[in-house]
């Protein structure tokens, strides 16, 4: 077959909703594309743990100390479930790790701002992980079958993550005046970047089209931004607390909030490097790895001595 | 060819990047650990399902990597691991050829065969 009956074979399964599999024939650009995706995806998790690690220690109770706990744990498996569907596209572990440590991977932008108070988890739990649900309950229905089970396994342990930071949030909004004051900071603080998670808008984005057409994205990113705005501006009433954007307000015509203009300047300058914390996370991401070398180390110098051992006793 | 016969199937991992996992040093010099599939009992009763893979040093560690990572929520009561250069699959390019002898092979079907309705309990 040449490429083009090829081209047009693979095509013809994802019209039909047939899931590709490791060992099928792609195009190279969908494997690139869903490698490029997917390990950008486990690197968001597993530098996603940071801005909440900053509060286990922290935590106000002995409860909220062991949520978080499991909170962060669980982004670490979502970490490990996704690097597993990325390796199955021909990339190994240790090739991701580093492209990560040398700052050559992205991650998500959102995690390189920092998480000044308590309140600040709440907000994450609530707006972070709302707007990466979204995300990732479109991406159950990817055309790559790896990741889609990825997602799947994700999206079953992500909505207690969103619930236990509203119910922080709610808990807040009805405390003292300093604790309602530090609930709606952490809101205003993190509207905006949790919107810019949602990638340029459409008419920006450059891989968007074909991403439709391979299934890899089922919605724009301009459709889920509005989905989690409709959402947030109605949960955000029984919060008693405001969304910091003068002109967000219900379009009865359009049946959606119109919302005002995002600093796209500041997503650009995250992105490239210049946020607030991209240099902490890299470095404490560095850290981590370089002090956890003996551990590797040590751990293969057992199996290995075990083996020789095992080996031995059959000889 | 020297490379053919090193070619062996593993489940869902590409050849070259499963077999290099062993071996393969990192840009950081370090040996790195073989990857594992990890299969899960949920019930008494149910086989064990596929659950996905992940990294270990040796049979115990994946064993407990396995309970950390994928049964966090109650999800098994039992856990196989393997490490992934021992399975053997498939082949995606031959499935029409291994399969289809039993695609024209409907008399093994018990709707094949057309009964009198009055035929009860069958």
């Amino acid at each position: 077959m040449s490429i083009h009956d090829l081209e047009q074979a693979f095509q013809d399964k994802i019209d039909k909703e047939i899931k590709i599999e490791p060992k099928d024939w792609m195009p190279e650009a969908y494997r690139k594309t869903n490698l490029r995706q997917i390990s950008q995806h486990a690197h968001s998790e597993i530098v996603g743990m940071l801005p909440e690690g900053n509060w286990i220690s922290r935590a106000p109770s002995l409860k909220r100390k062991a949520i978080l706990i499991a909170k962060v744990q669980d982004e670490a498996g979502h970490g490990l479930y996704l690097y597993s569907a990325a390796e199955t596209l021909g990339t190994s572990r240790e090739q991701m790790v580093d492209d990560l440590l040398s700052g050559k991977a992205k991650y998500s932008s959102i995690f390189n701002y920092p998480t000044l108070t308590w309140a600040d988890m709440g907000a994450v739990g609530w707006l972070v992980d709302g707007a990466a649900i979204l995300n990732q309950v479109m991406l159950c229905r990817t055309s790559y079958g790896p990741y889609a089970r990825a997602n799947v396994r994700i999206c079953k342990e992500e909505s207690f993550h969103q619930r236990q930071g509203f119910e922080t949030l709610l808990v807040l909004s009805k405390g003292t005046k300093e604790q309602r004051d530090m609930c709606q900071e952490a809101i205003n603080r993190w509207w905006w970047p949790s919107l810019m998670m949602f990638g340029p808008k459409d008419s920006e984005s450059t891989n968007s089209d074909q991403s439709m057409k391979w299934k890899i994205k089922r919605k724009t990113n301009d459709e889920l931004r509005q989905n989690f705005i409709d959402m947030i501006a109605e949960q955000i009433k029984l919060l008693g607390m405001t969304l910091p954007d003068p002109d967000l307000k219900w379009n009865e015509e359009r049946k959606h909030y119109d919302f005002g203009e995002i600093n796209w300047e500041e997503f650009w300058n995250v992105v490239k490097g210049n946020g607030p914390c991209n240099k902490q996370r890299l470095a404490a991401r560095n850290k981590a790895h370089d002090e956890g070398a003996w551990v590797r180390a040590a751990a293969l110098a057992y199996a290995e001595k075990r083996k020789n051992k095992l080996n031995k006793k059959a000889a | 060819m020297n490379t053919a016969i090193k070619k062996y199937y593993y489940g869902d991992i590409p050849d070259g990047a499963a077999e290099n996992n062993s071996e393969k040093k990192s840009s950081t010099a370090e040996s790195t650990w073989p990857l594992w599939e990890v299969f899960i009992r949920s019930k008494q009763g149910l086989d064990h399902k596929h659950a996905g893979s992940l990294h270990a040093a040796d049979a115990e560690m994946a064993m407990q990597n396995a309970r950390d990572v994928y049964t966090r929520r109650q999800e098994g009561i039992s856990l196989w691991v393997v490490e992934s250069k021992y399975i053997h699959a498939s082949n995606p390019d031959d499935a029409e050829m291994f399969y289809e002898p039993a695609s024209d092979k409907v008399y093994r079907h018990p709707t094949f065969y057309d009964l009198p309705d009055e035929l009860k309990h069958m």
